[in-house]
């Protein structure tokens, strides 16, 4: 990294060159993270028409009103990394750092409360497969909803500790003073990254805890 | 013949210039990339060829011969493991994509050179962890890892499952870096009319391996953590479906199929041109066709369901659908034949393939025509017919192309010539036993012989003696191709720098091509393979 005097590769062509192919190289990433998750919304999907009674009264079991927080906590983190491009776009790098810190605080808020969820449903026994122990619904139908619940969340939540880790990383970046208003595209990139979270996440949010 | 005198170039090659082991190991070079690949590759297609060896000769005999009915379950398995997901998938690609592509597009680099270094290392790891699986107990699923077997199988189904799905990131991280690269990377001139047909196979492939691989990935860890953790997905017994699975698993193994044969039929169309001494014959319409295929791929994973319980209408429209595939691959093969016609035919090697390609291609695409015919598949499901079919369509069709490629690139991978004569005599053989081994295979089919079983009634065995016997002679012929490729890369003539006269873009750069590729961008002024003009090629 140190070793770096410029972040440019000559091959490129162009500076332009080189951030169109960052963006277009994370946008197909991203494509293919849609169609990573897309395989248990289909399962959702078909188990949801199998059991539906089941699913109905399993969504019961979640904690709606923290899933609505989170869902207020991540939408915000991403407006903060929206505005940390806008700053570091006009070269102001301390105010980057601050957007990027703040998106990172709520993005850790998410994750306390869903620690605090998988807390509460460990100790309900609602949990997937063969841990699966809550009397109160069938075990056909209950065990898979609470599998497809802690692979969907789970999964994201750890899209969020590799998002998590991006963040810091350009974070890290700003106070060493790597990124200027002509030299931003990581920022860009890692923030696309964030925002396929957030996006996620707003497609899980009503799939499992408000959908009657 | 002084090889090592005239092998030392006054340019330093990319061979050259950096020797050490670690220079190899922490390269970003693509084609030192490239070569890494082709090495595991290889190692892979040996691996699976020993398989395929103690397969045959257990099937030589309707009784026991060689093993028992357990062994003989994790060999074919193992077999399909090592064939599918560690060398048939990535060899074109990877290998001679990764070495060719962006010499194609006159890029010193792909646009993501630390990427690439580390999908080699994702492949190393998951093709490491499916051997460690095959060492430790092997598995006896086959290999599509059917449910809900595959789920309590008391062999070491999980560290293969996840072997594949980490060689699932190499593939997808290459596909991402292929495409990227084949938009920002191309030098002056190069606009997408006359972008290679060869990156245009591997960029639709791109496309297939970035949007498919990411299913696969998930259907591998739901069964596994099946494995692991009882969550029922696939398990009846728990509630879930295992129908549900082969949606899901033939959602990416049908595409698949095409992230195998594409980039075979981008090394064709090259091939063809250069040994024809002609420009493609409609260059447009292959280059379309390569999108139909891949886009049509993901319409027709329902024919591999036909008697899974599918309603008939939806087996209908996966059967038309699949048929479609027929109709872009034939405007594939037209306009290679085409292209052949009139032209200046070399048969030098590589045309050799080409001509094996055709034939394997057209056959195994019609018996595929076939077997998307729900009446008939019915008959021919899970029989050898099957086994049959897609050995010539995926296992021909690939390794016809791979040895094409291998020895039209040989020179420009290594300045090195291979015995001309040998090569032919190993390309005959290859051909041959190729379809000695598996047109039997689609007697026995049909006859009734099921896919995967361990005997089979003694009435049915002289074609499986044919097979066996064609089998061997497949092994003669890459016994023959090693050692003669083995002894040209020490004492091989020099090569020239374009040794085919071929007009094709890679050869603007030097045989072996420097570190950088080209010392300035080159100027594609010119169609590619247009030999209309008489010009000695550029070498940068």
């Amino acid at each position: 990294m140190s070793s770096e005097t410029t972040p440019w590769r000559e091959y490129f062509g162009s500076r332009e060159n080189q951030s169109h192919a960052a963006q277009l190289g994370m946008w197909i990433f991203l494509g293919s993270e849609v169609l990573l998750f897309t395989n248990l919304f289909v399962g959702y999907a078909v188990y949801r028409y199998y059991y539906p009674e089941v699913f109905i009264e399993a969504s019961h079991h979640l904690a709606t009103g923290w899933a609505t927080v989170q869902t207020l906590l991540l939408v915000t983190s991403s407006l903060c990394v929206a505005l940390a491009v806008h700053f570091i776009r006009s070269g102001r790098a301390f105010w980057m750092g601050v957007a990027l810190l703040v998106a990172m605080g709520l993005g850790l808020g998410f994750l306390v409360i869903k620690g605090w969820e998988y807390w509460k449903h460990w100790t309900e026994g609602a949990l997937p497969g063969e841990y699966y122990r809550l009397a109160e619904l069938p075990d056909r139908g209950g065990s898979l909803f609470f599998t497809l619940y802690f692979l969907l969340t789970g999964l994201h939540a750890l899209h969020m500790l590799a998002g998590l880790s991006v963040l810091g990383w350009l974070v890290w970046g700003a106070l060493v003073g790597r990124y200027t208003a002509e030299y931003h595209v990581p920022v860009e990139v890692g923030g696309l990254y964030w925002h396929l979270v957030d996006v996620f996440w707003l497609f899980i949010y009503p799939l499992l805890y408000l959908v009657e | 013949m002084n090889p090592s005198t005239a092998g030392s170039l006054a340019e330093p090659t990319y061979l050259n210039h950096e020797t050490t082991v670690r220079s190899w190991l922490l390269t970003r070079d693509h084609k030192r990339i490239g070569v890494m690949f082709l090495v595991l590759v290889i190692s892979a297609l040996l691996l699976g060829g020993v398989f395929a060896m103690l397969l045959r000769i257990e099937l030589l005999t309707p009784g026991p011969t060689i093993m028992g009915p357990m062994t003989y379950n994790r060999v074919f398995t193992l077999h399909g493991v090592t064939m599918v997901w560690l060398f048939m998938i990535p060899a074109i690609p990877s290998a001679f994509g990764n070495f060719v592509l962006p010499l194609m597009l006159g890029a010193k680099e792909v646009a993501f050179p630390r990427l690439n270094l580390a999908s080699v290392y994702i492949y190393a790891a998951g093709a490491a962890l499916t051997v460690f699986g095959m060492v430790w107990s092997g598995a006896d699923t086959g290999w599509t890892f059917y449910t809900p077997y595959s789920t309590t199988s008391p062999t070491a189904v999980t560290p293969i499952l996840l072997g594949v799905f980490i060689i699932g990131f190499s593939t997808i991280i290459t596909g991402l870096n292929f495409i990227t690269t084949t938009h920002t990377l191309r030098a002056p001139g190069m606009h997408w009319s006359r972008i290679p047909l060869f990156v245009w196979a591997i960029y639709g492939t791109s496309v297939i391996q970035v949007v498919a691989t990411p299913v696969l990935a998930m259907v591998l860890v739901l069964v596994a953590l099946e494995r692991v953790a009882g969550v029922g997905i696939f398990d009846p017994t728990r509630g879930g479906d295992p129908v549900l699975f082969q949606h899901m698993f033939w959602f990416y193994s049908h595409p698949a199929v095409y992230i195998m044969v594409l980039p075979a039929m981008g090394v064709i169309t090259e091939v063809v041109c250069a040994f024809s001494r002609k420009n493609i014959f409609g260059y447009r319409m292959i280059a379309a066709s390569t999108f139909g295929i891949a886009f049509v791929g993901f319409f027709s994973w329902g024919h591999h369901m036909f008697v899974s319980g599918q309603s008939t209408f939806g087996s209908g429209i996966f059967g038309v659908l699949s048929m479609l595939v027929a109709i872009f691959t034939a405007i594939k093969i037209f306009n290679w034949v085409a292209t052949m016609y009139g032209g200046a035919i070399d048969l030098k090697v590589p045309l050799l393939y080409v001509l094996g390609f055709i034939f394997l291609l057209t056959f195994g695409g019609m018996t595929g025509v076939a077997v998307a015919t729900t009446s008939l598949d019915v008959h021919w499901h899970d029989t050898y017919f099957i086994v049959a079919h897609f050995h010539y369509i995926m296992v021909g069709s690939v390794l016809m192309a791979f040895l094409a490629a291998l020895h039209y690139w040989w020179p420009k991978m290594f300045g090195r010539l291979f015995p001309e004569r040998w090569a032919s005599v190993a390309a005959c053989t290859i051909i041959f036993g190729f379809i000695v081994t598996f047109l039997p295979q689609f007697l026995l089919g049909n006859m009734g012989m099921p896919r995967r079983y361990y005997q089979y009634p003694s009435e049915m065995q002289w074609l499986n003696v044919l097979s066996t016997a064609g089998a061997s002679l497949l092994a003669f012929g890459f016994g023959l191709i090693g050692l003669y490729l083995v002894w040209s890369l020490r004492y091989g003539k020099v090569s020239p720098a374009n040794p085919w006269g071929s007009r094709g873009y890679e050869w603007f750069s030097a045989s072996p091509p420097g570190p950088h590729n080209f010392r300035e961008p080159p100027r594609f002024e010119r169609e590619v393979h247009d030999y209309t003009v008489s010009e000695a090629p550029h070498v940068f």
